[in-house]
């Protein structure tokens, strides 16, 4: 089900997709999970909803909640900075696993 | 104050099951006076200050109250820590706003929003962040949050409480939860099912007066300053509680029931996922029937593909390995839902209903098809159709549900179709029981009855007739059970006979092997069993 894509574009932003396969969407438990995770890294790292306007801070978690994203919705990442690659793929593997308790 | 509340009732929604007698105590938050503001800098200290001593009491707490409750707190800690959300809050006491002002603004921004959601699992979130707005206001106030001093044992009524007003109460003693709003699905209700507390929500207006109380929570009734014989009927209902939870207890431990040396399958009837929350239900060997019907009537109109969705799969993940067994919508009959049956038929029972409505009406069956076909990849799920009479009408079910299966799988979505089969309720698919292509049975004894003997079971002048052992429906529950265990396939019964102690010895004479019955009477059918097949009578 995970549709992640690591590909290096210019300007050294690394982006991801993922569907969210969490049962009742991005709720307050695995927002928890995703900004925990998010704020171990030294990079700027923004989500969005597949098509959305905005981007969103993905190190907070008011906003992370506001984005309101659905069950099997997909979830746009993207990084910049010295460990981007690194977060991208964190995120992409917590989202893809269904926030397991073990990665927060 | 009301004057007296003496003997009142008030009925509200189950959250948590239990018993609670004791002093009434209301509890409304956020009584302090308002505060004097400072310069910028005094005030964004202040801020700053109340935060800190917030996340240290929420921390306190998460680390006494453990498990699912530290889950909870960990959101109100990562809001405290976001900094996204306080620069806006800081921003505004730059602008000169006080620190409690542009704090509580914020929050209850927050809180509206959630408040608006569609889903209840995010209305239920606005409880939790007005919890971290008061006690964040408390500190900034000049309060240190103390604890609430609530007596012993007492029933606790408020409009909602928060998780963290319930953790800092001592439960030790007993006692109860009575709110005037909140929700089964909040935090709070999860907290007081983990911990036995019985809570009762959505109770409406309740006086602020009144001394005792008494709070059901199977029935849902609060009641204040109760008369002698109210007390005496709440007792009475206590002990029995009490003492079939006694036996509960010791009954359902022992392993898996048997009937002279076979193996008997308990599975037990819910209608939501609310309904798991009966202390027995893990003790059951699966779901034989879950009713989807109750899902039409909230809010009007049939629910969408997601509601739906959430619905089944909260079952599912509930279960685990085990069977669910979800009924299509069986409206019609004496289950009418505007809207959705056809009103004005001379003979609702042998009208249009169950899976006749269904095909009927592929734009309400398509939506249910399309949520059950995606929640089958989740767990261990078995769909069966009501009022079934003929075996194109599973058949004409089946096209369409593989045709839903085969488009969800080419838009991209998880799906797949589950074990299909049907309710043998209808006289005709009893007597030609082998022309179903059903992957197994489900006897729905009490329309099977009313058929076999023309008693409408909704009249009460022929209760005499209505009786569920005539040989005429036992004959017919033993065709069906012979020609299960010939062909391999499960049949299980799901209508109150199941549940009935006095019918259990006809229906394992008949074959039945499998029976789904409600869970507060699990205990005694198992116990009833045991009894039947050490020799012994019904006791």
């Amino acid at each position: 089900m995970v549709m992640s894509m690591l590909d290096k574009a210019d300007g050294h932003i690394f982006s991801g997709n993922v569907r969210l396969v969490h049962a009742v969407g991005m709720h307050a438990r695995p927002a928890v999970k995703l900004t925990k995770l998010a704020k171990k890294f030294q990079a700027q790292i923004s989500v969005r909803v597949e098509g959305a306007p905005d981007w969103i801070n993905a190190k907070s978690v008011a906003k992370i909640m506001a984005m309101r994203a659905a069950h099997g919705s997909t979830i746009e990442i993207k990084a910049s900075g010295s460990d981007a690659e690194a977060a991208v793929a964190a995120l992409v593997n917590l989202i893809a696993t269904d926030f397991p308790d073990e990665a927060s | 104050m009301q004057g007296s509340a003496a003997g009142l009732a008030y009925r509200g929604r189950t959250a948590s099951i239990g018993f609670a007698h004791g002093p009434f105590v209301r509890v409304d938050v956020d009584t302090r006076d308002a505060r004097v503001a400072g310069t910028l800098v005094e005030e964004a200290l202040a801020l700053r200050n109340a935060i800190d001593v917030a996340s240290r009491q929420i921390a306190d707490l998460a680390v006494i109250a453990g498990g699912e409750a530290a889950q909870i707190l960990e959101f109100q800690v990562a809001l405290l820590e976001d900094e996204d959300f306080l620069e806006e809050i800081f921003a505004a006491i730059g602008d000169g706003d006080a620190a409690d002002v542009a704090w509580r603004s914020a929050l209850d921004a927050q809180i509206a929003d959630y408040d608006s959601a569609e889903d209840e699992y995010l209305k239920a979130r606005s409880s939790d962040l007005a919890d971290l707005r008061d006690r964040v206001i408390n500190t900034l106030r000049g309060g240190e949050g103390e604890a609430l001093t609530i007596p012993a044992g007492a029933v606790v009524c408020a409009d909602d409480l928060p998780p963290s007003r319930f953790l800092e109460i001592d439960w030790t003693a007993g006692g109860g939860l009575a709110l005037l709003r909140g929700s089964p699905t909040s935090h709070v209700a999860m907290l007081a099912r983990a911990r036995g507390i019985p809570m009762v929500v959505q109770l409406g207006a309740v006086p602020d007066v009144g001394a005792t109380a008494l709070l059901d929570g199977e029935g849902a009734i609060l009641e204040l300053d109760p008369g002698a014989e109210q007390v005496r009927l709440f007792e009475a209902r206590r002990e029995s509680h009490r003492k079939s939870r006694a036996s509960a207890r010791a009954i359902l431990r022992r392993p898996t029931a048997s009937w002279r040396g076979e193996r008997i399958k308990l599975l037990i009837n819910i209608q939501s996922v609310d309904d798991l929350a009966h202390a027995d239900a893990q003790y059951a060997d699966g779901i034989g029937l879950m009713r989807t019907e109750f899902l039409l009537g909230e809010r009007g109109g049939v629910p969408d593909e997601e509601t739906q969705f959430q619905a089944y799969d909260a079952v599912l993940r509930w279960a685990g390995q085990r069977p669910v067994t979800i009924r299509t919508f069986d409206a019609g009959g004496d289950k009418p839902v505007p809207g959705f049956t056809i009103d004005g038929e001379a003979n609702p029972f042998l009208g249009v209903r169950g899976l006749r409505l269904c095909l009927a009406r592929p734009d309400v069956f398509t939506v249910q098809l399309r949520a059950l076909a995606r929640a089958a990849v989740r767990g261990n799920l078995k769909v069966m159709f009501p009022m079934v009479t003929s075996a194109d009408e599973l058949e004409a079910g089946r096209k369409l549900f593989a045709d839903i299966v085969q488009r969800l799988q080419a838009e991209g979505v998880a799906a797949m179709l589950p074990e299909l089969g049907i309710m043998v309720e209808v006289p005709a698919a009893a007597l030609a029981i082998a022309t179903f292509k059903a992957a197994f049975f489900s006897i729905g004894s009490n329309d099977l009855a009313q058929y076999v003997l023309a008693c409408d079971r909704s009249n009460g002048a022929l209760a005499p007739l209505m009786d569920p052992l005539h040989p005429a429906v036992l004959e017919l529950i033993a065709r069906t059970a012979d020609h299960g265990r010939r062909a391999g396939l499960s049949v299980s019964l799901c209508g109150d006979m199941a549940s009935d102690p006095r019918c259990l010895p006809a229906l394992l004479n008949c074959g039945l092997r499998e029976l789904s019955v409600n869970a507060s009477a699990l205990a005694q059918i198992k116990q009833t069993i045991d009894r039947l097949s050490g020799g012994g009578g019904l006791g």
